[in-house]
């Protein structure tokens, strides 16, 4: 009994010293922030000037790296006084897209936030250098919010990149297989860059619809831009040209370079049921001819109107 | 279901109405081949526009009533495979080697107008 009373008083104790504790945690973040707001132009500066030293953020001029720092500086306080990040989060993602399209590269971001977080406990330890206890309490309230500053900021700053790579992957793929016509019943499909299997099935799905509402009869695919021909993708070429068969299309194939059209006779890849023509512009001569089209220079042309 | 088939001219045409059993597709079969001869057309057209399977049965089927057929003077055409269908029909490796396709019914009466033309103007 006396014992189980003894362990209640001890945990109360435990509990009272933990609130204390907290409460000295914030009592010295609010010296500390208080110190910050203090000395803000001197270590503002001092940071911009570390900033230029280490050749970080080359891409921007003197002045706005100053006045990015001032804002960062800012809400970097703000965030160790309240404690949360998500002003903080919002702010670097918005950073974040205004300086990734400047060529901002992710180890700058995080340089800057590390050098920030360095010229502050420099400052700290400058201030506190003669009682060493309170600079380790000091120290102890202070590292855990930096770092989880510089986390956010270097998150925000490589989750934003990799919206914007997602994004522009989706716009590759958009337009990466545009079906055009160029004639009544012809179309051509200039195909630009490497296929892979993903990419090959979505221009034969793009091809077969277009085939079906454009009623085509002639299809000239272009392979001019696509840089290597192995026989994956030419088998599924010859895959693209029999589906395009079935639903009645001819299709001429053009622009293979030499060295494809080398490598596919040494891969011995057959594509002897597939009708080729050097160029697009024989392409699309063949296929005129094909569809029964005659162009033909007006007479008396040579004048320039 | 028996597949209908009418005559139009010179031509027949079956139009397939709902997915077909093999049993089905061998009817075909031979209603084709049988009316062909007994209305002695030049020329058949097989609508699959409704379909939107194709097997291998299915394709082995209609590659030979083409054969059949054009044994017994007639072309033939299949009109109308869906874009789906004919990705999946190249996927599968299944092929309708060499008979004639075309888009839709239109374009087939066409194909096989000008295929007459052709081998008409080569008797020449």
């Amino acid at each position: 009994m006396v014992l189980q009373r003894s362990a209640h008083v001890e945990k109360r104790a435990q509990d009272n010293r933990e609130v204390s504790k907290h409460d000295a945690t914030a009592a010295l973040l609010r010296e500390l922030v208080a110190h910050l707001r203090e000395n803000r132009t001197q270590l503002r500066e001092e940071w911009v000037r570390r900033i230029t030293e280490s050749k970080l953020l080359t891409a921007m001029t003197r002045d706005e790296i100053f006045a990015e720092a001032t804002s960062v500086y800012d809400k970097y306080v703000a965030v160790l006084e309240s404690g949360s990040v998500e002003s903080l989060q919002a702010y670097a993602r918005d950073l974040s897209e205004r300086i990734i399209p400047r060529g901002v590269e992710t180890h700058e971001v995080v340089g800057i936030v590390l050098l920030l977080r360095d010229v502050l406990a420099r400052s700290l330890f400058k201030k506190y250098q003669s009682d060493f206890g309170l600079l380790n309490r000091v120290l102890d309230a202070y590292e855990p919010a930096a770092n989880r500053i510089a986390n956010t900021v270097a998150v925000s700053f490589v989750q934003e990149r990799e919206r914007i790579i997602r994004q522009q992957q989706e716009a590759i793929r958009e337009l990466s297989t545009p079906v055009l016509q160029v004639r009544e019943r012809l179309l051509i499909l200039p195909i630009i860059g490497i296929i892979d299997p993903q990419r090959a099935r979505q221009v034969t799905e793009q091809l077969l619809r277009g085939i079906r509402a454009n009623r085509a009869k002639v299809v000239v695919i272009d392979i001019t831009g696509v840089p290597s021909v192995d026989s994956t993708v030419a088998n599924h070429l010859v895959q693209t040209v029999d589906a395009s068969r079935l639903m009645g299309a001819t299709v001429i194939v053009t622009g293979l370079s030499s060295e494809i059209a080398q490598t596919l006779v040494t891969i011995g890849v057959d594509l002897s049921k597939m009708k080729t023509v050097g160029d697009l512009q024989g392409g699309i001569e063949e296929a005129e001819r094909l569809l029964g089209y005659k162009v033909m220079m007006e007479q008396n042309s040579d004048e320039p109107r | 279901m028996r597949v209908p088939i009418l005559k139009q001219g010179e031509y027949l045409i079956a139009s397939i109405q709902s997915a077909l059993t093999d049993q089905d597709l061998m009817q075909l079969r031979d209603d084709l081949a049988d009316r062909a001869g007994r209305f002695r057309s030049r020329g058949i057209i097989v609508d699959v526009t409704a379909l939107d399977v194709m097997d291998s049965f299915a394709c082995r089927t209609l590659r030979s009533l083409a054969y059949i057929l054009r044994l017994r003077g007639a072309q033939t055409a299949i009109v109308g495979i869906q874009p789906e269908v004919a990705f999946a029909m190249v996927q599968l490796g299944l092929a309708l080697g060499e008979v004639e396709t075309a888009l839709d019914l239109e374009e087939g009466l066409v194909r096989l107008r000008q295929g007459k033309l052709r081998s008409a103007s080569s008797e020449k």
